[in-house]
This record gives C-alpha cells, sequence and structure tokens, in this order.
C-alpha cells in the first residue's frame, strides 16, 4: 500500500512541482477557455490569452525563484 | 507536406531528447542496483517494469482512439503544459544557478548509498527490495516517455514518429550503458531538459488551443513560433533570475 501510495505521489510530481507555477497555468488555461466559450468567433483571443499567459506566468515564477 | 515536416521533425527530436534524459536517469539507479546487488535483481526490476510499461500502452492506447479528438487535444494540452513548464521552470532555475544541476555520478553515489543502507538493514529482504528499487525507476521514467511520445502525437497520427525517437534514445541509452558499466555523467542534462522544456510548452499550448477551437495562424508552423517565444522568454528568464555560485539554493 505505501509503495502504491508513493507510486502515485511520484506520478503527481510528474507534473505538479511547484504549486504555485502549476495553479497559475490551470488559471491561465480557465481564463483562456471561458473566453473561448463567450466569444467563439473570436478563438485567437483565446490562444492569445493562452500563449502569452503561460510565458508570463513562466517568466513571473522563475525571475521570483531567482529573486528569493 | 511542408507543413505536416515542421511539427513531425520537432516532434520527433522532442521525443527522442526527452527519452534521452529519462533513460539515463533510469539506467543510473539500474546501474547503482547492479553495482550494490548484482545485475539479477537489477535486470529483473528493469524487466519488470518495461512489462508493466508495455501492459499500460497495450491497454490504454485503443482507449485513445474512442475519445473525442478536441477533448483528447485539450487534456493532453493541459498536461503537456503542466509537465513541460515543470521541465522548462527546473531548467530555468538551473541554469541561472538558482538551484543546483543535476548530477549522474552524484545520483549514483547516493542511490549506492541508500541501497547498502537498506542492505544493512534487511539483508534477508535486499533482492527484493533492489528489484523493486531497478523497477520503478524503469516503470516512472519510462512513464513519462510514453505520456511525452503519445502528448507528442495527440491523434494527429505521428505515433510510430515519435515513438521511434523515443526508442532510439532508449536503445542508445541502454547500449552505451550495457558497455560502459557506469552513470552517463557527462550528457548535458540541463541542456537537454531546457530544449525538451521549450518544444514540450509549445506543443502544451498549441494542442490546448486546438482543444479549445482556436484556429492558430500558419497551422502547425505555429508551434515553431511558440517554440521561439518560450525560447526567448527562457533565456530572459534566466539572466533575470541568476544568481551568484555562492548563493545556489540546496
Amino acid at each position: 500500500m505505501t509503495a502504491l501510495t508513493g507510486l502515485l505521489r511520484e506520478l503527481v510530481k510528474l507534473f505538479v512541482d511547484d504549486g504555485a507555477l502549476a495553479l497559475a497555468i490551470i488559471a491561465v488555461v480557465a481564463a483562456a477557455a471561458i473566453l473561448a466559450k463567450l466569444v467563439p468567433d473570436v478563438s485567437l483571443a483565446a490562444g492569445a490569452v493562452l500563449l502569452f499567459g503561460c510565458l508570463g506566468v513562466l517568466f513571473a515564477n522563475t525571475v521570483r525563484a531567482g529573486g528569493r | 507536406m511542408s507543413s505536416s515536416l515542421a511539427v513531425l521533425w520537432p516532434a520527433i527530436a522532442a521525443a527522442f531528447l526527452a527519452s534521452l534524459v529519462e533513460a539515463v536517469e533510469a539506467l543510473t539507479i539500474v546501474l547503482a542496483v547492479a553495482t550494490v546487488r548484482g545485475w539479477r535483481p537489477a535486470g529483473l526490476g528493469a524487466l519488470a517494469g518495461l512489462a508493466v510499461l508495455v501492459a499500460i500502452v497495450v491497454a490504454l492506447g485503443p482507449l485513445l482512439d474512442r475519445v473525442p479528438l478536441h477533448l483528447l487535444q485539450f487534456v493532453i494540452g493541459v498536461l503537456l503544459l503542466l509537465f513541460g513548464m515543470r521541465w522548462l521552470r527546473k531548467a530555468i532555475l538551473r541554469s541561472a544557478g538558482v538551484i543546483p544541476l543535476h548530477d549522474e555520478a552524484m545520483a549514483f553515489a547516493a542511490e549506492t548509498a541508500e541501497l547498502r543502507e537498506q542492505a544493512r538493514r534487511h539483508e534477508a529482504r535486499l533482492d527484493w527490495l533492489a528489484g523493486l528499487t531497478s523497477f520503478k525507476a524503469v516503470l516512472l521514467e519510462g512513464l513519462e516517455v510514453v505520456f511525452i511520445v503519445i502528448a507528442l502525437s495527440a491523434g494527429r497520427g505521428r505515433l510510430i514518429a515519435a515513438s521511434a525517437g523515443a526508442l532510439a534514445a532508449c536503445l542508445l541509452v541502454a547500449g552505451v550503458g550495457l558497455v560502459l558499466h557506469r552513470p552517463l555523467a557527462r550528457v548535458p542534462e540541463n541542456t537537454l531538459k531546457f530544449a525538451v522544456g521549450v518544444m514540450l510548452s509549445a506543443f502544451g499550448v498549441f494542442w490546448t488551443g486546438e482543444g479549445l477551437g482556436v484556429n492558430w495562424p500558419g497551422a502547425d508552423f505555429a508551434i515553431v513560433a511558440f517554440a521561439a517565444l518560450f525560447l526567448a522568454i527562457s533565456g530572459l528568464a534566466v539572466v533575470l533570475a541568476r544568481r551568484p555560485k555562492a548563493e545556489v539554493l540546496p
């Protein structure tokens, strides 16, 4: 059981290492998804939110980690 | 044709490089097990890990065809973003000197010491524990390879190309490891992780957007532009996050 729990924990860690980064990515995806739903005719707006949101959270997260 | 080639080569390269990193990490642990306890538990554990991986691929592979394409692209895209940006974050922080570089020789020494400590405590069960260590390493690193291959294909018929890239890397590492019998400490792991993180993040944005119904300008070529943007922003982040060597976090 402990081995299985350990394995599951390792699996989660494949995707989530820094919780703040993972949450920020999910928030960006959610914002893009909402925008894509609200204005489906301008799907590129959702794409822009997704792309620049991801670039922004990566940049902010790493620069902040460097300043700690 | 040229459009699909624009994504085919990055997909093969990403699968090859990512698998290279994972295979090197798995090899380090399998070699540590073999050094402390011999090739029998190391080899059996590794083979059991490979067998479970094959079973997972055989069981889950056909199910993927039943998932609607947009849903598949969205789910895989989000997972790829989480996975790729996690790799990229770590590579940026290592390049900037915020966290120490991964050292295969140190990882090998740590794993060997851990196994020797286990030997001291549980002599009778050691073969089993050693085999389990080898099994877990191959399974976990292998799952990352399987995920990357599936994610880079994402229902677009690139499964064979991405699989070939991954298989070539695994065979290369296994072959070199068998000949040298020591960890591949000279592989520039952080550079590889940086490159793969950039590519996986670019694919992640592309698939997530496709899943949301975004019509990317330039279609598949957009991935190349995304990768260039991720590379530029990551390079800038390395410069701004850079820390003198004395301040590197443990």
